[in-house]
């Protein structure tokens, strides 16, 4: 594949592909170096077009992080601000509560499953469409459909699905299955899983777009040359394709994952928390002590440790992007 | 590209100094234009904004704007989730400095423990005094709205919230009459479960309709002075009669409908309108709920106090008051003697679907089931409720929802009286 410098590439989606990766970003990138020079009040305009959003990202998200941390650290309880200053006590308070321990064992378990069961079903997708089948636009869109429809309304229909009087279990009955004990959303032990279920359905279709255009992304000639070199399908797949998706999984993960830590419309909607806990997670509990309670000082803890928790899963991938910009 | 970020950060910072050095000027070339805008308006907050209720609001506006034709009504409603968002608007709305002119808010302990001892409402005896008021309501209600001896606001309307609704067809056809003890009740669910009906139903995804039957099971248990002194403070969560409230729970648990979990307070309304449970303990709204589908007053339902609480009145109550900022306190005063008129009253409640909260009200022009509720709350012991934060301050009630949430998926009631009392020490109401 080659470029002339100057040249806009034919097709963005060829960006990722392995082969052409690097012609490409020369060729997109180096015509801005040499011909637009930044005169000075060019570089005044951009200044002063960035500087509203500057500000309003400074104080709107990084700010209010800041306050929040702040109040964590107070004993603010009540309608009246209360900055006395205690330490860590409402983080030491949370996590030696009964509920948020079971809360975090929740988001835990709910994004591993989520991970896990986005990441296989999207990939499994993908695999398929990428066989080019007859459809394939309308299966494609069929898959990626729920993601248009918000947590709210997803939860509303999946709890009438796993209600064992209106859902599945009227299916199953039908089918010859005897469903007595099956309990589904007021099962404490399925429940999280019922949930779980729900959110693949809606961004499953995301992640196998994702992998769609990594799949697409590979060159045929590579594939042809390992079926030349005698590797059957499932070698291909596995040595040739799944390494050279890792780039798209990890930015899957980053995405999913900051979904399912975060989680609280979908699991307000369905179940509340509940039954006894068993969905219960620390968006639902931030919102009841904060909005409810009016525990601005234990909420505000509640919102750091979620934001640390993201933290801990975006800051590597940041760092990791940024050296492979680099290199 | 880091000069161009260099550069922005002067330009913010000067943007900043600026704004910072002109705020001290900002409120005298504003206030006379704000103060111009507010003179003539009045701002009434509530969650109101459908139904009966919206049509209970609009008819104490139509009857303020006809007494005080210079002044505009602002009505800032907040829709959705049983007034959560609105709560929290009106949490930002005061604590910023910008009170609505008087805001919708339950008597109790929402009133008090919220916005009256952290200073946000201005006393409104005098109104009372010089309206000859204090007869005009019980005193168990105003008790509710007043604090060291001075009273806050002025209650619109009653709810009543230990009901039992039953479905008639169904005890028709079992020989049943409605129960009055606690006794009767299990005696009764037992038939019913024998002759393969769901005894009672309850709609637990969203906490409160526990907390709701919950509060009535524990006024069976203790009566009225015992439930007060509870909430109060004066008596221990690990007392016999809390845990007698508790085992109650739970010897009914296995006459609920089994997916209590999976639905929300109407939907197990619902169970008994259609016939698929026989009986359901909610707040006298779920008549509206009844109604709407067509189902007739002691036709198709029957309504009595919940079991164990008869003589007892649990009140659910909305008030309005005159917050300490409010920007045109006239108008304020001028719309809260239109709520606590005898007019007012009625036309409100009419509308809504309450009972007034006057007891000195014509009871001519409601239905059967509300005078029947109003004779009761002239004649009955009244207690505030709980799970509708009028007996006890909120961040209590969310620590009760979430551990009889755990209680009734198995629970110990040992346990849980003991984790009930850390959380009341947790917040403040035990010492």
């Amino acid at each position: 594949m080659h470029i002339g410098k100057g040249e806009i590439p034919p097709l963005a989606p060829r960006m990722h592909s392995a082969l052409g990766r690097n012609d490409i970003f020369v060729a997109a990138t180096t015509p801005g170096r040499g011909t637009l020079k930044h005169t000075g009040r060019e570089r005044w305009l951009s200044a002063g077009l960035l500087a509203p959003s500057f500000a309003l990202v400074a104080l709107f998200v990084y700010g209010f992080i800041a306050w929040s941390g702040f109040i964590s650290l107070t004993a603010w309880r009540g309608m009246l601000p209360d900055y006395t200053f205690v330490g860590l006590k409402q983080y030491g308070d949370l996590f030696a509560n009964a509920r948020f321990q079971r809360d975090l064992l929740n988001t835990g378990v709910f994004t591993l499953a989520f991970l896990v069961g986005n990441l296989f079903l999207g990939l499994l997708l993908a695999v398929l469409l990428d066989r080019r089948l007859r459809g394939e636009t309308f299966f494609r869109n069929l898959f990626l459909f729920p993601m248009a429809v918000s947590f709210v309304v997803t939860g509303t229909i999946w709890v009438w699905i796993f209600n064992p009087h209106s859902g599945l279990n009227v299916l199953f009955t039908a089918l010859g299955f005897n469903t007595a004990n099956w309990k589904w959303i007021i099962d404490p032990h399925m429940a999280l899983y019922c949930v779980v279920m729900a959110a693949v359905w809606q961004m499953a279709g995301f992640t196998m777009a994702q992998y769609l255009a990594g799949l697409r992304g590979i060159a045929d000639d590579v594939r042809e040359a390992a079926r030349i070199d005698g590797a059957n399908e499932a070698q291909i797949f596995r040595h040739i394709l799944l390494p050279q998706l890792w780039p798209v999984t990890v930015g899957a993960i980053v995405i999913l994952g900051h979904i399912s830590l975060k989680i609280f419309d979908l699991v307000f909607v369905m179940t509340g928390g509940g039954p006894a806990r068993a969905t219960d997670v620390p968006g639902i509990y931030m919102f009841e002590a904060t909005f409810r309670g009016d525990l601005y000082a234990r909420g505000a803890a509640i919102g750091i440790v979620m934001l640390l928790m993201v933290a801990v899963l975006i800051v590597p991938y940041l760092i990791y992007s940024r050296r492979m910009d680099r290199s | 590209m880091r000069r161009i970020l260099f550069i922005s950060l002067v330009v913010l910072v000067a943007a900043l100094f600026v704004a910072c050095t002109q705020q001290p000027t900002q409120p005298q070339s504003a206030s006379p234009q704000s103060a111009q805008a507010t003179a003539n308006e009045l701002t009434i907050f509530s969650w109101w904004t459908a139904g009966g209720e919206a049509d209970g609001l609009a008819e104490l506006i139509k009857l303020f704007e006809a007494q005080n034709p210079g002044v505009k009504v602002v009505n800032a409603a907040v829709a959705g989730g049983a007034g959560t968002n609105a709560k929290a608007v009106l949490k930002t709305r005061m604590l910023g400095g910008d009170p609505p002119g008087t805001f919708q808010v339950h008597g109790g302990a929402e009133l008090i423990e919220q916005w009256v001892k952290s200073k946000y409402m201005a006393p409104i005896t005098s109104l009372f005094d010089e309206l000859g008021l204090r007869d005009k309501f019980p005193k168990q209600l105003l008790d509710l709205v007043t604090y060291n001896g001075q009273i806050y606001a002025v209650p619109s309307n009653i709810h009543r919230g230990n009901v039992l609704w039953y479905n008639k067809a169904i005890f028709d056809k079992q020989h049943l009459t409605p129960p009055k003890t606690i006794d009767d009740l299990l005696v009764v669910c037992k038939k019913l479960k024998a002759a393969g009906v769901t005894p009672l139903s309850l709609g637990s995804r969203e906490k409160w309709p526990v907390t709701h039957l919950f509060e009535d099971l524990l006024l069976a248990a203790g009566g009225a002075d015992f439930y007060r002194d509870l909430f109060a403070g004066k008596i221990a969560w690990t007392d016999n009669r809390v845990k007698l409230a508790l085992s109650t729970l739970q010897s009914l648990m296995p006459y609920f409908n089994d997916d209590h979990a999976a639905l929300t307070w109407d939907q197990a309304t619902g169970l008994v309108q259609q016939g698929k449970a026989a009986m359901n303990v909610m707040g006298d709204w779920a008549k509206g709920y009844f109604t709407a589908n067509h189902a007739k007053p002691n036709v198709d339902f029957g309504a009595v106090p919940t079991p164990g609480t008869v003589g007892f009145f649990v009140v659910v109550t909305d008030t309005f008051g005159l917050p300490a900022k409010a920007p045109n306190p006239k108008a304020t005063l001028a719309f809260l003697k239109v709520v606590a008129s005898v007019e007012g009253q009625v036309n409100f409640n009419l509308k809504k679907g309450s009972i007034p909260a006057r007891i000195d009200v014509p009871t001519g022009q409601f239905d059967e089931i509300a005078r029947a509720t109003m004779a009761d709350f002239a004649a009955n012991v009244l207690v505030p409720s709980c799970a509708h934060g009028s007996a006890v301050i909120e961040s209590f009630v969310t620590a009760l929802n979430d551990q009889l949430s755990v209680f009734i998926a198995g629970g110990n009631a040992d346990e849980t009286a003991k984790a009930l009392e850390a959380a009341a020490r947790d917040a403040g109401i035990r010492h």
